[in-house]
């Protein structure tokens, strides 16, 4: 029986269109097995990638409204009938779902950037921002293990979860603490899931462009820690926590030379290969390390 | 009663000051404008361009082609009364009473050097040689900058994200007047990102046109030597001849 399928907005930002592409791939095709059609947004532009703190800085919160907007656009044009926007990447959540509240917020700071943007619509808050995983812990129990084609059986695999996804509080989409949600996902598709104190230890972000090293002793920390745990794996939501912790790997080896790699994928690459996808649909090319063995 | 005539008549009253020259008493409608702060009264139905040239202004930068196309007329204005900054050509924009204008006539831009066939076909090649395309904040202030209508903030958009397609199809009908440029808060030179773009997707992203190799085979294997050389033999009666009857599209 088909499913019904239920269309979603859906931002992807920048990175899932360039390195993170098989985030996206893999992600869409996922969704779309869930019964959810995750349907671009039209003419979107980049989100800022980080929610400006400097006080009165209106302008750098410009660029999200101006996707929300393209939310209410999609739903006047019959494209979705959903004021929910779907993120992917932990980092546009976290900037939309932040500026989205302080617009909401402050009707005052919203009727400025309503006005600076006159071209456009007026953005009247009724969008909501969610991750992808908010989205997926909504479904009925069991929608994700009834599709799962090859279980993961016997592959431990530790969620990571980074920063974004979890604070401040007031965005965070689960126990900033003890989060489950990604691992409910990695369980439901018959992976081990390895808890570790260190999966929402800060993985040094975009300090990755001036600083490696500091990155490179972050990253150290998180991945042995989930190595002493028994982690084959690692999976994540977000690109530049995905970049740090595999990308830079190489750097953790300069500095400790005992450290072994281990493989990090996108929660919806290990989604896709339970659900029987084909590699085109996983996307495994950009990963540094796909160990054939563990996904047999 | 207006009869059809006499609105025709006031249509040609009101274009003769352009057709016959410029001649004082002819003029029916005047306006004010303000050249760097300077009142003159100029005729209504002039240009930017030839408002000031008959205010007595003699264009030597900021003129080209007069027609719209080659982007060397940006012109910046206000009008009385209006807070709002404006810009437009100045060879396409007529005056208006009351217009506080400034000529660009140069946009001062790093144009990065760069070979199209050394770089990967990937959003990396703009942060490689315009990195202050990642600064956009989607203010949109280019667009409404723009003279052709385009949108550029959308095809800046384009360019981050890699998409070259888009970027290349948006800024195709850019003449490079540089207002975008000029208003950018984040100082990106949008026409510069968008050359690099439309090259790289000429080079990489559009189908290779495959009748026009084949031509070109053709040709160096000498396939219309033989008619070449018969033309340029022939004598001038021949010529004349072949060109009066050749098949021509209008036709």
């Amino acid at each position: 029986m088909e499913p019904d399928i239920h269309k979603f907005p859906y931002y992807p930002g920048c990175t899932l269109k360039t390195t993170a592409r098989n985030f996206e791939v893999s992600a869409l095709a996922c969704a779309k097995k869930l019964g959810i059609e995750l349907v671009e947004l039209p003419r979107w532009n980049c989100c800022g990638t980080v929610f400006s703190l400097t006080d009165d800085d209106l302008i750098h919160h410009v660029a999200a409204v101006r996707n929300l907007i393209r939310v209410q656009e999609m739903n006047r044009d019959g494209m979705v009938e959903e004021n929910r926007l779907v993120t992917l990447c932990s980092m546009c959540f976290n900037t939309l779902k932040r500026v989205n509240l302080l617009v909401k917020e402050n009707p005052e700071n919203l009727e400025k950037i309503n006005n600076f943007m006159y071209l456009e619509d007026d953005y009247e808050g009724n969008v909501e921002v969610i991750h992808f995983l908010e989205l997926l812990r909504e479904l009925d129990p069991g929608a994700i293990s009834q599709r799962v084609e090859r279980p993961l059986t016997g592959l431990r695999v530790a969620p990571y979860y980074g920063c974004l996804m979890l604070r401040p509080r007031e965005v965070g989409i689960d126990d900033p603490e003890d989060p489950t949600i990604q691992g409910a996902i990695l369980a439901a598709v018959g992976a081990e899931v390895i808890y570790n104190s260190y999966m929402k230890v800060c993985c040094g972000s975009y300090q990755t462009v001036n600083d490696k090293s500091a990155v490179a002793r972050l990253v150290y920390d998180i991945l042995s820690h989930a190595q002493a745990d028994g982690a084959q794996a690692i999976v994540t939501s977000c690109p530049l926590c995905a970049y740090n912790l595999d990308s830079r790997q190489k750097e953790v080896r300069e500095i400790y030379p005992d450290f072994e790699q281990i493989p990090v994928f996108y929660f919806t690459q290990l989604m896709a290969v339970a659900f029987g996808f084909g590699a085109d649909l996983c996307g495994f090319d950009p990963n540094q390390l796909v160990p054939e063995h563990l996904l047999k | 009663m207006k009869t059809e005539e006499s609105i025709m008549q006031r249509i040609a009253d009101a274009a003769k000051s352009v057709t016959r020259g410029v001649d004082a008493k002819d003029i029916e409608h005047w306006v004010t404008i303000y050249i760097m702060g300077r009142a003159y009264k100029v005729p209504a139905d002039l240009t930017i361009l030839t408002a000031m040239e008959y205010a007595g202004y003699r264009f030597v930068r900021g003129v080209g082609c007069r027609q719209g196309f080659c982007g060397a007329c940006s012109t910046v204005y206000r009008k009385e009364g209006e807070y709002k900054l404006q810009t437009g050509m100045a060879c396409q924009t007529r005056v208006e009473d009351g217009m506080y204008l400034v000529q660009i006539p140069f946009a001062p831009a790093e144009k990065a050097a760069y070979d199209i066939s050394k770089e990967s076909y990937d959003a990396s090649v703009f942060l490689k040689f315009y990195p202050e395309v990642a600064r956009c904040v989607s203010c949109n202030t280019c667009t409404k900058s723009c003279p052709q209508d385009l949108e550029v903030m959308d095809y800046v958009q384009a360019a981050i994200r890699g998409d070259f397609q888009s970027l290349a199809e948006g800024s195709f009908d850019c003449i490079q007047c540089g207002l975008c440029a000029m208003r950018c808060p984040a100082d990106i030179v949008q026409y510069n990102v968008a050359q690099l773009g439309r090259r790289m997707y000429g080079r990489y992203g559009m189908p290779v046109p495959k009748h026009l190799i084949t031509r070109l085979q053709e040709i160096e294997a000498g396939k219309f030597r033989a008619r070449m050389d018969q033309l340029v033999a022939a004598p001038r009666e021949q010529l004349e001849k072949l060109y009066a009857s050749r098949v021509r599209e209008a036709d």
